[in-house]
């Protein structure tokens, strides 16, 4: 319970750190991108949208820094999040129709990556100096190679020249979005290459540490008591395993992290209409108030999943329970 | 302080020897490359010749050249920001476990707040208000991607400080009364030394990671040439639909080589930290020469303290020879 006190005090200043850096950063920057922003937009848009995205950045400019803070955390309370400059439209109806698209992708290739990897680490470790070990080097290579390289090349070998996957895209465009089944499949079809990229190029680090950790779990007594005890090979494997696994779910929050980032790239390559996507959109537009709302969702949802994988850390690992947190 | 035996697996060995081909094209790239990596004199997308290595782009640019100057600018940003970062979490790092108390408290909760953050989003948030003539500077987003990437070294070398600070040696500088700053600097970080190579690789890994991708992404000046903003230009002109491999697979595979070139050099300092991952870094002919056998028996760590001790091996051979 202390744990789980201790980790939500830690993700709420977390988030209420992003939040400030969110309100400081066009304040501070030289050259005030606020006031360039809209005079730029001036004749473009109703005065009211102007007043909209003014508000969304803390309200009038002629106030004092500290009441325009508090003006933009209220704002941000209500839900608010300003109004799109490219697009018109709220931020966060914006969001809300592309976040869906983001979590699934990444909610997916992160479980498989890791169970993949896992597993496979478990067993390199198991069998090490064996020819498996050979995979290592490998593994490093796609570790090393940016997600959104993989991505590309994969993209023009697998999809554009041997045509074995859809070009672009979530679903087929003849299709209308909707819960039957033609749509599920096409949107499973669709998701395939992307999915692959990402856990090719996430799935060597789950790999690797979880090798590492096993070699250190099978030296231990209890292995070597197990074997003596001649209980059956899976069963010591298991055991060993289980205990290896706990620093890679410790570490999982910060692998979500990276994973993210990682991800949002892979839908640029593929054109994926998530969060990705809308950001690489965003920047060219220079529209500030939706990268700032596309950073805070970011935000919100790792640090949903960071506090996801602490609770499972609790239920597998019964020290963490008795003892106070680390 | 005894001196750093550097183990010579093969994976240092290749590490080492990538990483070095990349900082010379770092110094002397830009001398060799044989046009300007502006000059879109050329007829556009050529594929790869004797005159254009790696052929031109669709405004007629040399691929080739464009790889080669680009290098600098992705080693030099990627370098400065891991040398920055590491610099950070050393500070941070070893105060906190050395000092203790609230120091520990507040800056431990300062590296969490920082490793909760989801670091490329804060990067592309930051540098989408830099101003344009900043973003070409080199130095300023270097600085602020290791603002980004401190965090994870400073909780590693945190952990090993509070391991280290009640050992003796500590404990007798101590008692001598040597300066707090002294013990933790002279006395403390050179026994971190594995760890921070560790951590200084590890952070520039991540630089070049989030330097490529700001320039990918369109963040950095277009102005300036490294592989990122090669790629950039590659997806923008749809080269990898269109089927123009060589326009984006030579800076992708510079980046990957660079990356795995760090990653194998860490893998060398692992083994290096532990000895029980070396024996896995064995091929099965030197297992044999040592006598070892090809799997492991299970609860036993063979531990090789040098494969390249020639008596050991001369030794085994013969044992092999005679029947």
């Amino acid at each position: 319970m202390r744990l789980i006190g201790h980790r939500l005090a830690l993700y709420a200043l977390t988030l209420w750190v992003a939040i400030t850096v969110n309100f400081l950063l066009p304040h501070l920057m030289p050259g005030n991108p606020i006031q360039t922003m809209i005079g730029k937009l001036t004749g473009q848009v109703t005065p009211q949208e102007i007043n909209a995205i003014r508000l969304s950045f803390g309200g009038g400019l002629n106030n004092s820094l500290i009441s325009q803070y508090f003006t933009y955390i209220g704002q941000l309370l209500h839900g608010n999040l300003g109004v799109s400059i490219t697009q018109s439209a709220t931020v966060s109806s914006i969001l809300i129709s592309h976040v869906p698209w983001t979590i699934g992708l990444i909610g997916v290739s992160t479980i498989i990556s890791f169970l993949v990897g896992t597993v496979s680490g478990a067993l390199l470790g198991w069998t090490r100096g064996s020819r498996l070990d050979s995979l290592i080097p490998t593994a490093t290579f796609f570790q090393a190679v940016p997600y959104f390289f993989l991505g590309t090349v994969m993209l023009l070998v697998f999809a554009s020249n041997l045509r074995w996957f859809p070009v672009l895209g979530a679903y087929s465009q003849n299709l209308v979005p909707g819960w039957h089944w033609a749509f599920v499949a096409s949107l499973l079809r669709y998701g395939e290459l992307p999915v692959i990229s990402i856990v090719l190029s996430s799935v060597a680090g789950w790999m690797l540490g979880m090798r590492n950790m096993m070699i250190t779990m099978v030296a231990e007594d209890f292995v070597l008591m197990a074997i003596a005890m001649g209980l059956p090979k899976r069963k010591v494997i298991m055991a060993a395993a289980r205990n290896a696994v706990l620093p890679s779910i410790a570490n999982l929050s910060l692998a979500i992290g990276l994973v993210v980032s990682g991800a949002l790239l892979v839908e640029l390559v593929f054109n994926y209409p998530g969060v990705g996507d809308l950001l690489l959109n965003a920047i060219s537009g220079q529209d500030y108030p939706l990268i700032q709302g596309i950073f805070l969702c970011i935000t919100l949802t790792v640090l949903a999943a960071n506090l996801l994988a602490d609770l499972v850390y609790l239920l597998l690992d019964p020290r963490t329970r008795t003892e106070v947190a680390p | 302080m005894r001196s750093l035996r550097i183990p010579r697996s093969p994976k240092v060995i290749i590490g080492l020897s990538i990483l070095g081909f990349f900082v010379f094209l770092m110094i002397f790239g830009p001398y060799l490359a044989p046009f300007s990596p502006d000059n879109t004199s050329f007829a556009p997308l050529l594929t790869p010749s004797m005159h254009h290595w790696f052929g031109t782009t669709s405004l007629g640019q040399d691929i080739f050249s464009q790889t080669l100057v680009g290098a600098r600018a992705t080693m030099v940003v990627a370098g400065v920001a891991g040398l920055v970062a590491t610099m950070l979490s050393i500070i941070v790092g070893i105060s906190a476990g050395y000092i203790g108390g609230f120091t520990d408290d507040g800056l431990s909760l300062m590296s969490n707040v920082f490793l909760a953050l989801p670091g490329l989003p804060l990067l592309i948030v930051i540098d989408s208000y830099l101003p344009v003539d900043s973003r070409s500077n080199s130095l300023v987003i270097g600085l602020i991607i290791s603002l980004t990437g401190w965090a994870w070294g400073a909780r590693v070398l945190r952990a090993q400080t509070m391991s280290l600070r009640n050992r003796d040696f500590v404990e007798s500088s101590r008692i001598i009364g040597e300066k707090r700053i002294r013990i933790m600097f002279t006395e403390v970080a050179p026994n971190l030394l594995p760890i921070l190579a560790a951590s200084l690789l590890f952070t520039i890994l991540y630089s070049i990671g989030a330097y490529v991708t700001l320039a990918y992404i369109g963040l950095t000046s277009t102005s300036v040439w490294n592989w990122g903003t090669m790629l950039f230009w590659a997806q923008s002109n749809n080269a990898p639909l269109s089927g123009e491999w060589y326009w984006f697979v030579p800076p992708g595979i510079c980046i990957a080589l660079v990356g795995t070139s760090l990653a194998l050099l860490n893998f060398g300092i692992d083994e290096f930290i532990n000895p029980r991952l070396r024996a896995g870094g064995l091929s099965g002919r030197q297992r044999r020469r040592l006598g070892m056998p090809r799997r492991q028996r299970l609860g036993l760590t063979p531990v090789v303290r040098s494969v390249t001790t020639a008596p050991r091996i001369a030794v085994q051979t013969e044992y092999s020879v005679t029947p």
